[in-house]
């Protein structure tokens, strides 16, 4: 498949909610909220990350892989067996659905990089990045072989397909989850693939889109130099990856990464205090080719919480709710409201402030 | 009146439950139960007031000719898209890009606006849309208009630390009124805005339109003007005419 797409302009509708106490819930809710936003996708693509669903594996890394063909599967399976220590592995359960007639082999992994080091081709590196390693190794290396997902207590459920007939596919209604988000596509100009539907992963980073990176050429470029291998065909990629890297390997807060991503513009930036405007300033000259410009509304999920943020100039709808210890974040009040009729507080919250919401000390693990 | 069960009805069905009423001469249409159905009262032309029981859809009124909308609770994005005649009554916030090329009727709207409310807005001889905005507003309000009157009231203005209305402030303007009610800071507006008081005669149609405002959501006309207003117009009729001159 040609890498040479530059961006996908799109239409899309997203979801996300967050138990801040940790309470699990089945994934037939967030399907239903979707499914409410069905007419803002297309069918070519759908689907769901979930925190909290393999708690019985929660100390591995939970590798949901998609396979064109046997071949790949072997020989992923070999560079598995080489690396880590496979705990069980098994076949993605699927459901037969009318609208879902061809899909790729799909099957997941509980692993754990071999503690002998000398086994792994790169002795030195921590387990996490380990791990991404592999998962860019296995993207770009091994034709036909995609990771959907590589983080621990989660994975990534996605597909060409409505929202209700990739959650059918993947019988989303037996998993439980703290944090879910799902995604409806509409891809205009990148094709509509199984790698390509969101959320777009790596560890536990995972991220829903709705809109356009038009700086995806300069950010793809920026993560390059840092050993990310763009290989999914999709802007949205490279907003995962930046997340990786600011959040994971140069230790800023969401907060902090938000800002840098959708960064205030220069001239807000004259009339700020000093001290502001040179903590801004430093920022946006270190992270000038992080900044992500064009439309989007972005909800970044992960472990212990869920980020929601927009564009510098509100692009792209997002709308948040809290019930009790819920809080809900979509593209429409109404996706919302389907499954929570009356909502403490509803809101919109304003271009580049992002919506940032935490687990309670100790939940969740 | 016709009531309409609107739940888990999609809303090709919904609206045309609500075209058929409308074509036999209904007046009065309840639609019970509505949750993110798109393009309510869209294209309808007539008398009919149609109260709405839920948060409707995107697109709601575009190029809405007539009817009167009233919706009790929150409403979407997109609400009046070329509306030409007729009135939507909002007593919750409203989101993004409302009253987009509006060109008559009205949009009244009890609490916050999004962004990009009124653009593009225009008006001509009778035809003269006004927005009328409760609560506060995002950026580039009024950005690009062309006619018709905008009013930001800030009425709850101590409920939060946001600024009444956001940045890049009728930018682009070159028609049309914006009123804004408290101060404005000129950081916030294109170099084409005016900033000036209100005369007698900007008085009386303000509080022309306030009366009908207060109205709709029981309000008093002489609370609302205790606070002192001021007016955007653009500065000049063609800002730009000597940008490519040179």
């Amino acid at each position: 498949m040609s890498h040479n797409f530059q961006k996908d302009i799109s239409g899309c509708g997203l979801i996300g909610i967050i138990n801040k106490d940790g309470k699990r819930i089945s994934g037939g809710f967030i399907c239903k909220s979707l499914c409410l936003m069905n007419d803002r996708g297309n069918g070519l693509g759908a689907g769901y990350a979930a925190y909290g669903i393999y708690p019985e594996y929660k100390d591995f890394y939970a590798f949901h892989i998609m396979y064109d063909e046997l071949g790949a599967k072997t020989d992923t399976e070999e560079y598995l067996k080489k690396n880590y220590q496979i705990e069980k592995k098994e076949p993605i359960p699927t459901a037969p659905v009318e609208g879902i007639a061809i899909h790729p082999i799909l099957w997941r992994y509980f692993v754990k990089p071999l503690p002998e080091k000398a086994e792994r081709e790169t002795a030195w590196l921590p387990d996490d990045d380990f791990v991404v390693r592999t998962v860019m190794k296995i993207n770009s290396e091994i034709d036909g072989a995609y990771v959907f997902s590589s983080g621990k207590n989660m994975g990534a459920f996605k597909g060409v397909g409505m929202p209700s007939e990739i959650a059918r596919f993947f019988r989303l209604e037996e998993y439980e989850g703290y944090i879910w988000t799902g995604h409806t596509r509409f891809p205009t100009n990148t094709p509509g693939w199984w790698g390509g539907a969101h959320p777009f992963t790596l560890l536990d980073w995972s991220i829903v889109h709705n809109g356009e990176i038009s700086s995806y050429g300069i950010n793809k470029r920026y993560l390059e130099m840092y050993g990310y291998k763009l290989t999914l065909l999709t802007d949205t990629e490279v907003v995962t990856y930046l997340f990786d890297l600011m959040v994971r390997k140069h230790g800023l807060d969401a907060s902090t990464a938000c800002t840098a991503l959708a960064a205030p513009f220069w001239k807000n930036i004259d009339d700020m205090p000093e001290d502001e405007k040179a903590a801004m300033t430093a920022l946006r000259m270190v992270y000038g080719s992080a900044l992500m410009n064009g439309p989007f509304s972005i909800l970044f999920g992960h472990s212990k919480g869920l980020v929601g943020f927009n564009d510098r100039i509100k692009l792209r709808p997002l709308v948040a709710a809290t019930k009790g210890k819920t809080v809900y974040m979509a593209s429409e009040e109404s996706a919302i409201r389907e499954i929570c009729s009356s909502p403490d507080k509803v809101w919109a919250p304003r271009a580049g402030e992002p919506v940032i919401v935490e687990l309670e000390t100790g939940k969740g693990q | 009146m016709l009531t309409i069960d609107a739940k888990g009805i999609y809303y090709r069905e919904l609206n045309s439950k609500v075209r058929d009423a409308v074509s036999k001469g209904e007046k009065e249409i309840l639609l019970k139960n509505v949750n993110g159905q798109y393009y309510i009262g869209d294209g309808l032309r007539g008398e009919t007031t149609i109260t709405i029981d839920g948060v409707p859809g995107n697109d709601l009124a575009a190029f809405m000719d007539g009817p009167t909308l009233i919706i009790k609770n929150n409403a979407q994005d997109n609400i009046g898209n070329t509306m030409n005649s007729g009135k939507v009554i909002i007593h919750g916030n409203a989101g993004d890009v409302l009253g987009y090329g509006m060109r008559g009727g009205k949009l009244h709207i009890r609490g916050d606006v999004g962004y990009r409310v009124g653009i593009h807005m225009k008006g001509y001889k009778k035809q003269n849309p006004v927005i009328i905005a409760g609560g506060k507003a995002g950026d580039f309000f009024g950005e690009y208009m062309a006619g018709g009157v905008l009013i930001l009231l800030n009425l709850d203005g101590k409920k939060d630390d946001r600024p009444m209305v956001g940045d890049y402030l009728g930018t682009g303007m070159h028609g049309g009124i914006i009123f804004i009610r408290g101060d404005v800071d000129k950081k916030l507006c294109g170099a084409e805005v005016g900033i000036t008081d209100l005369d007698n005669e900007d008085n009386k149609f303000l509080k022309e339109y306030l009366e009908d405002y207060c109205k709709d959501f029981n309000l008093k006309t002489e609370d609302i003007m205790r606070v002192g207003f001021k007016k955007l117009i653009p500065a000049s009729l063609r800002p730009y005419g000597n940008l490519y001159a040179y």
